[in-house]
C-alpha cells in the first residue's frame, strides 16, 4: 500500500476533530492543555506531509516555528493552572468563572 | 575752620549720645560712668560747638547775613499753582540756619541743657543703671529735637524737631512708667501736643499754598514785600500756627497737660517743660514774626490768649501746694507773658523773656529738685520749712531766681518782664490796629498776674525755706544739701538769674537805646513791612513819653513788691498761715475752684473726653452694626447661594454624570450575558463561528 498525501491529510483532519472535542468537552485544565497540543501537532503533521510532497522546505520551518509557540504556550498554560489552583485549590476549567458577566 | 558751616553737627553729637546710650548702655546695662561720659560728651560737644559757630558767625559773617548750610533735598516731586499765580516745585531741604533768633535759642539751649545734664548726673544717681542709661539717652535725644527744631531753616525740619520734643516729653513724662499716672501724665502730654501739632501741620500745607516754599529766608521777605497781597493769608497761617503754639507752649485752652508733665524727673521739668521746650511756641511765633503783623486778627488772638493764660495760671498757682505744681503753673503763666509780647508786636520782648525765664525757670526747678532730693522725694510744701539753714547754697540761688520772676529791679527778670508790660501799655496808648481797649485791659491783666507772680513765688520761698521743719524728726536727720554736681549747675543758673537780664537793659530809659544789646541783636529778624514803617504791627515809639515809661516801671516794682509784702504778712512771723486760712474760709467756693484748678481737668473729663468716648463708642456700635453687619450679610449670602449651587452641583452635573453611566449600564445589559464564564463555551462559539466562515466561503466561493 502506497502512503500517499491523501492519507496524511485524514489522519491529520481525525487528530485535528480529537483535539478540537477535547478542548470543547472535557473540564480538566490539564486535558484541555493536552488536547491543544494535539491539535498544534495534527497541523504540524500536515505541514510537514505538504512541505514533502511538494519538495519545499519552508513548510518544515513553519512546523519548527509552531513546536516553539506551542513549547512556550504551554509554558504559559501551567502557569495559569498553577495559579487557578491557588486560588481556587483546584484544575476545573469552570471554576475560573471570575470574569462571568 | 568754618565752624558755622558745621551747624549741621549741632544736633548730631546729642543724637549720637542718645543712640549710644539708648542701644548700647541701656542694653547691656553698663556702669554710670560711661553712661555720664556718652551723655555729658553728646550735651558738651554741642554746647562748645554751638557756641563756637555762633561767635564766628557774628564775628566774620555779621549778624546780618543769615546763614543757610544745606545738606540734600530731602523730599520733592509734584508742583502747585501758588497765590500769585506762579507755578511752585515741591522741593524740601534739609537745611539749617543760622541767624540771631536761631543763635540765641542755640546759645541756651546747648547751655542749660548741658548744666541740666551735670545736675542729672547727681539727681538720678540712684536709678538702676539700665533706667540710667535710659533716662540720659532721652535727655540727649530731647536736645538733638530741640536743637533741630531752633536751627531748621524752613518749617519742615523745624516740624520734625517740633514732632521730636512732642516725643521726648512723652518719653521723659512717663520716665516712671511703672506708675500708672506717670504714665497717663505722659499719653496726656502727648495727646494734648498732638492737637497743636495738627494746627502747625495744616500750617506747613497753607503756607506752600500760598508761598510755594517752606524756606524762611524765602517766605518772609515775600510776605513783608506785599502785604497787602498776603494779609488774608497770613491771617491763616497765623492763627493755625498758633494753634501749635498753644500745644506746643501751654496755653489757654491746651495748658493742661504741662502741670501733669511734673511727673517726670525733676530735671526734666526744668530742661523740657521751663526753660526750651515748651519756648518753642514762643520761637515759632516771634520766627513768624512777618506773618503775624500782616494780620492784625492773629496778633489780637496771641495777645488775649496770652494775656488771659498769664492771669488765669498764675489764680490757681496761688493756692498749690506741690512745689513743682506751683512752678508749673507759673510757668504756664509767664509763657503767657511771652505770647502777649507776641501779640502786643514786641517780639524782641518775647523772645528776651524766653531767655531769662530759661535762666531763673531752670534754676527754680533745679532747686525744687534739690530740695525734693534733700526731702527723699516729698513734693508737698507743708511738710517742708527752714530749709535755709540745711541747704544755703539752693536756698540762695533759689532766692534770687525768685526774685528775678518776681520782676525785681536788676534781677533778670525785671528787664523782660518790665519791657513787655510796657509795650503792652504802648499797645493800648498808640491804639495798635484800633483795639486800644483789649490792649489796655491785657495790660492790666499783666499787671494783676505780676503781683501774683511775686506772690506765690514768695510763698514758695517762705514756706519751703522759712520758719520750722514740719516734716518729722525721721525726715530731718535726712536734710543735707546737694552734691557739687547738682549745686554747680544751681549757681550758674542763680547767677545768670541775677544778671541775665543785663544783656535788654532799657537804655532808652536814659537816651541811650544802644544799651539793648538784645534788641539790636534781633532787629535783623523783625523785617520792615511794605513801603513804611508805620504800617500794621508797628508800634510808634513816641506813643508813650519818656515821663510815663518811668512811670510805668515803678507801676510794675511796685505791683511786685507788693506782692511780696503779702506773701511776707501771710506765711511769715508769728501769724503765719493764720491770714490765709481765714481767707480760704471766708472765700472758700474761691479757694476751691482756684484749688481745683477751675475743674478744667474735670471739665475735659466730662466734655471732650466724655464726648470723645461716646462718639468712639458711636462709631464702635456702627462698626459692630452695620459694617460687621453688611461683612456678616455678605457672608450669609454667600453661605445661601453655595448651598443653592451645592444642591445644582449634586442633582444637575452629578445627574448628568451618573446619566451617562446609566445608559451604559442599560445599553450593555443584554451584552452581558455573553460573558458566561466557561472556556468550553467560547471554544464552541470559535468552532462554530469557523465553520460558518468556512461554510460561507466554500458556498460564495470568494
Amino acid at each position: 500500500m502506497i502512503i500517499t498525501a491523501t492519507h496524511y491529510v485524514v489522519l491529520s483532519l481525525i487528530l485535528l476533530c480529537l483535539g478540537l472535542i477535547g478542548v470543547m468537552v472535557r473540564r480538566n485544565f490539564i486535558t484541555v492543555l493536552m488536547s491543544l497540543e494535539l491539535m498544534f501537532n495534527a497541523v504540524n503533521l500536515n505541514l510537514i506531509a505538504f512541505s514533502y510532497r511538494l519538495d519545499d522546505l519552508s513548510g518544515q520551518v513553519l512546523a519548527i516555528f509552531v513546536i516553539t509557540v506551542a513549547a512556550a504556550e504551554v509554558a504559559i498554560g501551567l502557569g495559569l493552572i498553577i495559579a487557578l489552583v491557588r486560588v481556587r485549590d483546584t484544575v476545573a476549567l469552570d471554576e475560573a468563572d471570575v470574569m462571568r458577566g | 575752620m568754618k565752624f558755622y558751616d558745621l551747624i549741621w553737627l549741632i544736633p548730631i553729637f546729642p543724637l549720637l549720645g542718645a543712640l549710644i546710650n539708648g542701644l548700647v548702655s541701656n542694653r547691656l546695662g553698663l556702669k554710670k560712668s560711661v553712661t555720664d561720659a556718652v551723655a555729658i560728651a553728646g550735651s558738651g560737644l554741642a554746647w562748645l560747638l554751638g557756641w563756637a559757630a555762633i561767635v564766628q558767625w557774628a564775628l566774620e559773617l555779621g549778624i546780618h547775613n543769615t546763614h543757610i548750610v544745606s545738606l540734600f533735598s530731602w523730599f520733592q516731586g509734584g508742583s502747585l499753582r501758588i497765590l500769585d499765580g506762579s507755578v511752585a516745585e515741591v522741593d524740601v531741604a534739609a537745611s539749617f540756619q543760622l541767624d540771631p533768633v536761631s543763635a540765641l535759642m542755640v546759645a541756651f539751649v546747648t547751655f542749660v541743657g548741658f548744666l541740666i545734664h551735670v545736675y542729672s548726673i547727681g539727681y538720678m544717681h540712684d536709678e538702676s543703671d539700665r533706667a540710667y542709661a535710659r533716662y540720659f539717652s532721652y535727655l540727649n535725644l530731647f536736645m538733638f529735637s530741640m536743637l533741630v527744631l531752633v536751627l531748621g531753616s524752613n518749617m519742615a525740619v523745624m516740624f520734625v524737631g517740633w514732632e521730636g520734643v512732642g516725643l521726648c516729653s512723652y518719653l521723659l513724662i512717663g520716665f516712671y512708667f511703672e506708675k500708672e499716672w506717670c504714665a497717663a501724665a505722659g499719653m496726656k502730654a502727648f495727646i494734648v501736643n498732638r492737637i497743636g501739632d495738627w494746627g502747625f501741620l495744616l500750617a506747613i500745607f497753607a503756607t506752600f499754598m500760598v508761598f510755594g516754599s517752606l524756606e524762611f529766608t524765602e517766605i518772609f521777605p515775600t510776605a513783608a514785600a506785599h502785604p497787602e497781597t498776603y494779609a488774608a493769608a497770613a491771617t491763616v497761617i497765623g492763627l493755625l500756627l498758633f494753634v501749635g503754639a498753644i500745644g506746643k507752649s501751654a496755653q489757654i485752652p491746651l495748658y493742661v497737660w504741662l502741670p501733669d508733665a511734673m511727673a517726670g524727673p525733676t530735671p526734666v521739668s526744668a530742661l523740657i517743660h521751663a526753660a526750651t521746650m515748651v519756648t518753642a511756641g514762643v520761637y515759632m511765633v516771634v520766627r513768624c514774626n512777618v506773618i503775624y503783623r500782616l494780620s492784625p486778627t492773629a496778633m489780637l488772638v496771641v495777645a488775649i490768649i496770652g494775656g488771659l493764660t498769664a492771669i488765669v495760671a498764675a489764680t490757681i498757682g496761688l493756692v498749690q501746694n506741690d512745689i513743682k505744681k506751683v512752678l508749673a503753673y507759673s510757668t504756664v503763666s509767664q509763657l503767657g507773658y511771652m505770647f502777649l509780647a507776641a501779640g502786643v508786636g514786641a517780639f524782641v520782648a518775647a523772645i528776651f523773656h524766653v531767655l531769662t525765664h530759661a535762666f531763673f525757670k531752670a534754676c527754680l526747678f533745679l532747686g525744687s529738685g534739690s530740695v525734693i532730693h534733700a526731702c527723699s522725694g516729698e513734693q508737698d510744701i507743708r511738710k517742708m520749712g527752714g530749709l535755709k539753714k540745711y541747704m544755703p547754697t539752693t536756698y540762695w540761688t533759689f532766692l534770687a531766681a525768685t526774685l528775678a520772676i518776681s520782676g525785681i529791679p536788676i534781677f533778670a527778670g525785671f528787664f523782660s518782664k518790665d519791657e513787655i508790660l510796657a509795650k503792652a501799655f504802648e499797645a493800648g496808648a498808640g491804639n495798635l490796629n484800633t483795639f486800644a481797649s483789649t490792649y489796655y485791659a491785657l495790660w492790666a491783666f499783666g499787671m494783676v498776674a505780676a503781683v501774683l507772680t511775686a506772690f506765690y513765688m514768695f510763698r514758695l520761698v517762705f514756706v519751703t525755706f522759712h520758719g520750722e521743719f514740719r516734716g518729722g524728726e525721721e525726715a530731718e536727720r535726712h536734710l543735707h544739701e546737694s552734691p557739687w554736681t547738682m549745686t554747680m549747675p544751681l549757681v550758674v543758673l542763680g547767677v545768670l538769674s541775677v544778671f541775665g537780664g543785663l544783656i535788654g537793659f532799657p537804655g532808652k530809659l536814659f537816651h541811650h537805646p544802644e544799651w539793648n544789646l538784645i534788641e539790636r541783636f534781633l532787629e535783623p529778624v523783625i523785617l520792615p513791612i511794605g513801603h513804611a514803617a508805620e504800617s500794621g504791627g508797628h508800634v510808634s515809639q513816641h506813643a508813650v513819653s519818656l515821663g510815663l515809661e518811668w512811670g510805668l516801671v515803678f507801676l510794675s516794682v511796685a505791683a511786685a513788691s507788693f506782692g511780696i509784702w503779702l506773701a511776707y504778712r501771710f506765711y511769715m512771723g508769728a501769724g503765719a498761715f493764720v491770714r490765709p486760712r481765714l481767707l480760704a474760709e471766708r472765700f472758700s467756693f474761691a479757694y476751691r475752684l482756684l484749688l481745683n484748678k477751675y475743674w478744667v481737668d474735670e471739665i475735659y473729663a466730662a466734655t471732650v473726653i466724655a464726648g470723645t468716648i461716646k462718639l468712639s463708642r458711636l462709631l464702635w456700635e456702627f462698626d459692630a452694626r452695620v459694617v460687621d453687619g453688611v461683612v456678616n450679610g455678605t457672608a450669609l449670602t454667600t453661605v445661601g447661594s453655595s448651598f443653592i449651587s451645592g444642591i445644582f452641583d449634586l442633582k444637575v452635573v452629578d445627574g448628568a454624570v451618573n446619566l451617562v453611566a446609566k445608559s451604559y449600564e442599560v445599553a450593555s445589559r443584554e451584552f452581558r450575558r455573553l460573558q458566561v464564564g466557561y472556556a468550553e463555551g467560547y471554544v464552541m462559539v470559535m468552532v462554530f463561528g469557523a465553520a460558518i466562515l468556512l461554510g460561507v466561503f466554500y458556498l460564495v466561493k470568494l
